[in-house]
Order: C-alpha cells, then structure tokens, then sequence
C-alpha cells in the first residue's frame, strides 16, 4: 500500500496556506506539483554543470549532455521504446503535436481525411484543422455518448481508404475517460493510418508501453507527472521520424550546412532545433524515477480508490452532476450543481484554500455537447487524501448553500 | 451624487464586514436581487468575453448621463457588476472616465479585478469607460 504521509513530506508546496487555510490542491489533471527530489536535481543543474550541451569540448559540457541523453535514455525505458533516438524532446505536448501535423502537411493531399475523437483539447484539435486548411484534407470527427465514451461503432464507420491520420487522446482531461487506444490503433494500422495519441493526461496514470501499443506517435509533458513545465516528448516510430520533415530549423538539428544546400542531423536531433531545455530534460528523468520509485500499480490502485471515494462523496450532494461516467477513467471528476456556474462554486473553493479549475477546460466541443458553460473539475494525484475529499465535499457544500 | 461619494459609501458598507463569507453572502445577495438588464439587450453584441463567465454591458444616453445596465450568468460576477454599475452608472460621461476603481480594492474583493482572474471584470470596466469616451466625444 502507498504511504500518503511519507509521499506528502516529499512535496513542499503541500504544507502552503492559502486564503489563511490549509492548501487542498486538486488541479492536478492542470499540472502536478513537484516533489524535493526534482527540485533538488533542478537546483544541483544551475549550482554544478550547466553548461550548453552536444557542442563543448569541456567539462561541464561534457557532463550536461551525459545528464542529458541519460534522462531520454530513461524516457525511452519508461515507455519501452526500442530506440532513444525515437524520443523527441519538446517543449510539451503541444509542441509534440504541432511538430506531428506540421510534417504531415507535406505528406498529406487535398481529400485526404483526418480523424478526431470528439472528447479532444483545443490543443489535438486546433494544429489538425490548420493542417487540413493548409492540405486540403478533411476534418472528421469520432463522436462520443452522453457517458463521455468514444462511440467506437461510429469510429469504426468512419475509418476508410482515405483515413490518413487518427488523432485522440489516451486520457480525456476534462473528463477522466479512458479510451480505448489499442482498437483505435489496429484499426487505423488496418487502413494504413497512423495515429497519435495525446497522452498527456495519461501519463501521470498509466504506464504506456508504445510497442505493445505499437503506436505511431505518442506525446507527454513533464509537468503533469511531478516534472517542470517547458519540457516533453514526443515518442514517435523510427520510420516515421525520417520519413516527416524537420519542423524548425537552427543549430543542432543541422549536419552540414552552405548557403546552397543544408543536410538534416540524424535523429533525434532533425527535431531538436536550438538549446533544449537541458535542465529541464534532466529533471523530467528524475520525475520518472521519482514516480517509478513509487510504483504506477500503486500509483493506480490508490488514486482509483480516491475516485470512487470522491465520486460517492460527491453525489451525495442535492443536484450535483457528474460529466464523465465512463467504465474505464482515472481520477478526475468534472461536475456542476444544478443552477449555479462552475465559476462561482470555484471561487467560493478558492477562498477554503481548494485549488480546482473551472471552465471549459480547452475543451469547448465537450461542453457544447452537454450544453453547458463549463464544470468545476476535481483531478487527484497519488498526494492527495481522503481528508481532503471530505474538506471539498464540505466546500462545495457551502458554496451551494451560499450560492443557491 | 457623484461618484467618489458613491465608492465611499460603498466602502463605509463594506467595511461592517467581519470576514469574507459576509462580504461574498453579501454580494451574492446583490447579484440576486438586481434586474440588471433587459433581456433584448443580452445580445452576442453585448456581451463581453471574459474567459468564464459571460458579462453584457448596454449603455444609454439620459439626459447626458450615462445609464448603464448589464449581467452575467455567473452569480458573484453579477453581484460585483451590481456594485460598479451603482458606482458608475447615471453619471456624466467625463466622470466616468475620469474615475478610479481603487474602492474595489479597499472593499476587498481585489481578486476579482486582477487581470489574470478570467471573469471579464477587468474588460468589463474598461468597457464602461470606452462607452464614456464614446458618448463624451458624441456630447462635444
């Protein structure tokens, strides 16, 4: 079983007051906090060996890029890749994205169709619509049930000869569901599309093994599971990564250049334009190992305990709803009570010292489907407790007897 | 009564307040009680896009007062609204442009009018004032 107590010392930020109470941070589906082991990677980068990296012929140089290629080496472990070369680093999962459909547009032609799976964030949606602005190509979308589920039939349907690309995400942020990636994948590999999976909100949850998913693109950021901000992968399949242009051009992602022609550096650094954020690849390697020292079973089996905790907590209150009731989803709950708006619930919360996040939660699309402005979304970590369920069942409480 | 006199008043009310709760029960109060705009002017037009909740401002000419009216769908949004609209409503355009909102500040709800907090307050203010700019320039 996981020690809460023994995690929570680890993560400073946990002991804040806010508004004269206690912290009660349940945004984490937003960004996670970050435990002392990090920080005290990220400190020891700036105080010991920060240095640019792959370009030096001293010392600290030296050591930055061991640290460097260590950390994707690490990355490359945690989801099975078979090459590191395969891992991209990114500024996170929308750069991952945007690099993705940006190389696509050379691939892709006019009547051409991509899919997108209904539950998206703007940011899986947006740089596919730029992309079949720019190709031609059609937009089309995996529609999803009132339960916040892929209607898998209707995907089924719509997947054929011209199906280019299928983008979804593994978790849905606003609503906690868990989709079927696996079926989504063989399908697609059976009319020849390649998919990517958005797995940002995944990541912090469940362990992707991309072989076993046999996935073409798969995309994270640090900071949602205990890393900084700023940094990601993108895990992408070697025949892919040569096969897709470079996406900026600078320094390292160059082998030769004149001012007639300029040859591509081999992978990973065609798309590694620029300094990286080496401090924060490095401390992102540390995130993993801090997680894995924990375990994702464990991480897993607690927070789901959270949830049905929470979810039970939760509906006990007169005229809560809960969008998002999916079979398979993580810890996150997304709610409104009946005739009040999400915000003002927050605000309220936010004066208790609970942190949520209100709003569409970049998913407007859902919200549409629901016919609503917004939720109030909950979303756990392995750091949170019951006490603390109880102290936002209580809270909201009150903002419904204040508000109603 | 001109708008310095409204904010201190505002703020004398205010002021009788213990703790947060009171201040927000107290706003909430406002923001329920007050019919502040007519619906034909809850237009797509009208509205001011603050990230979260939807403000309406409409703005008439009275007499060379402007007379504010507006709304939101969120309920302390409302309840603020209810607030600037008795301090800058019915008050001659240059006033209003001339006027400060640091009251909102001194009655603690400084939160709401930081330009980060997505309610469309902020855009809401600057809104009346560009009315009062519009209305001062058709006056001239």
């Amino acid at each position: 079983m996981l020690d809460v107590q023994k995690i929570r010392k680890d993560f400073p930020i946990l002991n804040r007051e806010v508004n004269g109470k206690p912290l009660v941070y349940l945004d984490n589906a937003a960004t996670s906090q970050t435990p002392k082991q990090v920080i005290d990677v990220i400190v020891d980068y700036y105080q010991n060996y920060n240095a640019n990296i792959h370009r030096g012929v001293h010392f600290l140089s030296q050591e930055a890029t061991d640290k460097y290629e260590q950390a994707r080496q690490k990355i490359q472990k945690h989801f099975n890749a078979k090459k590191s070369h395969e891992i991209i680093f990114t500024s996170g999962t929308t750069h991952g994205i945007n690099l993705v459909a940006n190389g696509f547009s050379s691939i892709l032609k006019k009547g051409d169709e991509i899919l997108v799976s209904a539950m998206e964030h703007h940011s899986n949606i947006v740089p596919w619509q730029m992309l079949a602005e720019r190709t031609g190509a059609l937009l089309k979308v995996i529609p999803m049930n009132e339960e916040g589920e892929l209607v898998m039939d209707a995907f089924h349907d719509l997947l054929g000869a011209k199906t280019k690309l299928v983008f979804c995400n593994h978790i849905s942020n606003a609503l906690g569901t868990i989709n079927p990636i696996k079926e989504i994948i063989e399908s697609a590999h059976t009319v020849g599309a390649a998919v990517l999976i958005d797995g940002a909100q995944a990541a912090p949850h469940i362990q992707a093994d991309v072989q076993a998913l046999d996935v073409d693109f798969y995309t994270v950021s640090a900071h949602k599971m205990c890393g900084p901000t700023g940094v990601g992968v993108l895990y992408g399949k070697e025949e892919w990564l040569n096969k897709l242009p470079p996406y900026q051009g600078g320094g390292e992602m160059i082998a030769e250049v004149t001012f007639e022609k300029t040859t591509y550096a081999e992978l990973p650094h065609k798309f590694e334009a620029g300094t990286p954020n080496i401090c924060g690849g490095i401390a992102f390697g540390a995130a993993l190992d801090y997680m894995n020292s924990i375990g994702f079973q464990k991480i897993a089996a607690y927070e789901h305990e959270l949830l049905k905790y929470a979810t039970e907590e939760l509906l006990s209150i007169e005229g809560l709803r809960i969008y998002g009731t999916a079979q398979e989803k993580t810890s996150v709950i997304s709610f409104n009570i009946e005739g009040v708006h999400p915000y003002d619930i927050g605000t309220i919360l936010d004066k208790l010292g609970i942190a949520v996040r209100t709003g569409h939660h970049c998913a407007q699309p859902i919200m549409d489907f629901y016919k609503i402005p917004g939720t109030v979304r909950a979303s756990f970590c392995f750091y949170n407790t019951k006490e603390e369920v109880d102290a936002l069942v209580e809270g909201v409480k009150r903002a419904r007897n204040m508000l109603l | 009564m001109a708008i310095k006199e409204i904010q201190e008043e505002i703020v004398d009310e205010f002021s009788m307040f213990d703790d947060w709760m009171q201040r927000y029960e107290y706003m909430i109060e406002l923001g329920k009680s007050l019919p502040l705009i007519d619906e034909q002017y809850k237009t797509e037009d009208n509205i001011i896009k603050g990230c979260q909740s939807k403000v309406w401002v409409h703005a008439e000419l009275d007499n060379e007062k402007l007379v504010f009216t507006a709304d939101s769908d969120a309920i302390i949004t409302k309840g603020i609204i209810a607030i600037l609209i008795r301090a800058f409503s019915n008050q001659k355009p240059q006033d209003i442009i001339d006027a400060d909102t640091a009251f909102i500040d001194e009655i603690g709800l400084k939160e709401h009018l930081s330009p980060t907090r997505a309610n469309g307050l902020v855009s809401m203010i600057k809104q009346l004032k560009l009315y009062a700019v519009a209305y001062q320039t058709q006056l001239n």
